[in-house]
């Protein structure tokens, strides 16, 4: 599972670094470029580069429309790049990433099955049979704090607790790259900490690569190894990248009152803050 | 609103409307009743010939013919509609080739074809069954269409982010998603499979409850059409409230409209 160099090892990850192996995700020059239906072609990315090491959480923030969501499904296979390379453990990637799991921002799970059915089924797609997937995903829902909501259907659910079903449903295949976009944005603040938390508990396990996408700075900090800061769109490019040497493991809730999330977070808003501004004045057409 | 009052209410328009239907036809007015009980009946003449016919052999082999015809009419409607609706689904430039002939059908009044179906099929049932999978088929495909179209794009990445293969989404996302558009249209469809039946039937057959009405309707016995209709009345009902309870058991897990059942936490 985990590379051994990184198990173990408390606190930062501090495997070692620079071999194309060891890094889940390689963003090479990419550009996105789309063109709607009238012709009309919009770049929202250009010159993306970004390393992803294994094991490390990175969180991508910007201003809303900056490309950061089409950043990410690049790294998911969902998207080709009209140009540059992504890499997966030095793999160039072809359709679909099969060692990513990603935890979409709006309602993913399929509304006809019951919490449980939905994990399971990522199981059962993936060749486990029924009666173990079945009790693997009972497992995984107790750990999502889930056990006494598994028959319950999507509807059933509040939006938390969605998250928390489409959380199991992604960590349940133990992939070695977690993809988030905005997975806690549609979710009322307390709830938010409270998924922050549990994702780090669950992260803090077995230590997978991490793209979290968000547009929330303190969310960025708290929960992050390294945040990566895009500018306005369009043609968006990465324009800030910023360790968070904030110890592990966190509380997400408590880290932010400390001086040196005060430090960091002002060092970041700063150039954040400028996007910011700028995607309200030209950002119209995004 | 009380419950009670409204069932009340309900009770009082029945017995309104039949005891004018009663007075007008029966009173005289002044030698003669205001409804010529030749052209309109009674409402007790209507009762009476109902209570007399449902006990025949006659009326439960009627009924049992018009039943056959809807069933095979819905089954086959849906079978086809659901394939081809598919089909057309997942092959753009079929979709697109097609679109124009497939609107042309439908949008043709499908009545005339009882006629065409009789030369075709013969008088017996299916002449009938033919002209209800028409009705039935176009329900049921565009449906299963949009169904498969709508699919939520979220949910499909997630199924594919999953390991979900072609086969997979169809079995686990495509098919579910448009099987809720043809269950919500379950009530439509079933409908339209008994209109293609009794309308075949009152065009031209042997057996049947459209059959019942048309031969009496042929003697001008009215007390016999409104019999015959009250007998389809009760039947669509019945009918109805099985689609009703099927409904009820298939779609579980959509959120009821106007209810607050979700929970909060």
């Amino acid at each position: 599972m985990g590379q051994p160099a990184l198990v173990g090892n408390e606190g930062y990850p501090a495997g070692p670094r620079g071999l194309p192996s060891d890094v889940a995700v390689s963003l090479r020059d990419i550009r996105i470029t789309f063109t709607d239906r009238s012709g009309q072609s919009y770049t929202a990315v250009t010159d993306a580069n970004l390393d992803v090491h294994d094991g490390e959480f990175v969180a991508i923030v910007g201003p809303t429309g900056c490309g950061k969501s089409t950043l990410l499904n690049v790294a998911a296979g969902l998207l080709t790049p009209s140009a540059g390379r992504c890499c997966i453990f030095g793999n160039e990637l072809s359709g679909i990433n099969r060692k990513a799991g990603y935890l979409f921002q709006a309602d993913a799970l399929m509304p006809w099955k019951t919490a449980l059915e939905n994990v399971s089924i990522a199981l059962q797609v993936n060749g486990t049979p029924a009666a173990e997937a079945r009790e693997r995903a009972v497992e995984w829902l107790s750990r999502v704090g889930l056990s006494a909501f598994i028959g319950r259907y999507p509807h059933q659910l509040s939006g938390g607790q969605r998250k928390r079903v489409a959380l199991a449903q992604v960590l349940i295949l133990d992939p070695k790259i977690l993809l988030m976009d905005e997975p806690f944005g549609p979710l009322d603040a307390q709830t938010r900490t409270i998924m922050g938390e549990l994702l780090l508990d669950l992260w803090s396990r077995d230590r997978k690569a991490v793209m979290f996408v968000t547009h929330d700075l303190e969310e960025a900090i708290s929960l992050a190894d390294r945040v990566v800061v895009m500018a306005a769109g369009p043609e968006s490019r990465i324009i800030g990248n910023f360790d968070v040497g904030l110890e592990r493991p966190r509380d997400p809730a408590e880290v932010r009152h400390t001086a040196e999330f005060g430090t960091i977070h002002k060092e970041i808003w700063q150039i954040l803050k400028k996007e910011v501004i700028k995607a309200y004045t030209t950002g119209d057409k995004v | 609103m009380n419950r009670n009052k409204i069932i009340f209410l309900r009770v009082l328009t029945a017995i309104g409307v039949l005891a004018a239907w009663h007075l007008l036809s029966t009173v005289p007015a002044p030698e003669k009743p205001l409804l010529d009980p030749f052209f309109f009946s009674t409402p007790l003449d209507v009762l009476q010939r109902t209570a007399s016919d449902i006990v025949t052999a006659q009326m439960w082999y009627d009924l049992y013919i018009t039943l056959l015809e809807t069933t095979l009419a819905f089954i086959i409607g849906v079978v086809g509609g659901i394939t081809l609706g598919f089909w057309f689904a997942r092959r753009e430039l079929l979709a697109a080739v097609m679109d124009p002939y497939v609107q042309a059908a439908n949008a043709l009044p499908r009545v005339v074809l009882a006629p065409i179906f009789a030369l075709w099929f013969g008088l017996g049932i299916w002449s009938k069954v033919a002209l209800g999978v028409t009705l039935v088929f176009f329900i049921v495909f565009f449906n299963v269409y949009q169904g498969v179209k709508e699919v939520s794009p979220t949910v499909l990445a997630n199924a594919r982010m999953l390991g979900m293969n072609e086969r997979d989404l169809l079995r686990h996302v495509y098919l579910p998603s448009a099987m809720s558009w043809v269950f919500s249209s379950l009530h439509t469809s079933v409908g339209f499979a008994l209109i293609g039946a009794v309308v075949g039937e009152y065009l031209g057959s042997a057996a049947g409850l459209g059959y019942r009405i048309a031969q009496a309707e042929g003697v001008f016995d009215v007390t016999g059409v409104f019999s015959g209709m009250l007998v389809l009345m009760i039947f669509v009902i019945l009918i109805d409230a099985l689609v009703t309870v099927c409904e009820r058991r298939l779609l579980v897990w959509r959120p009821a409209p106007a209810t607050t059942g979700t929970t909060q936490g």
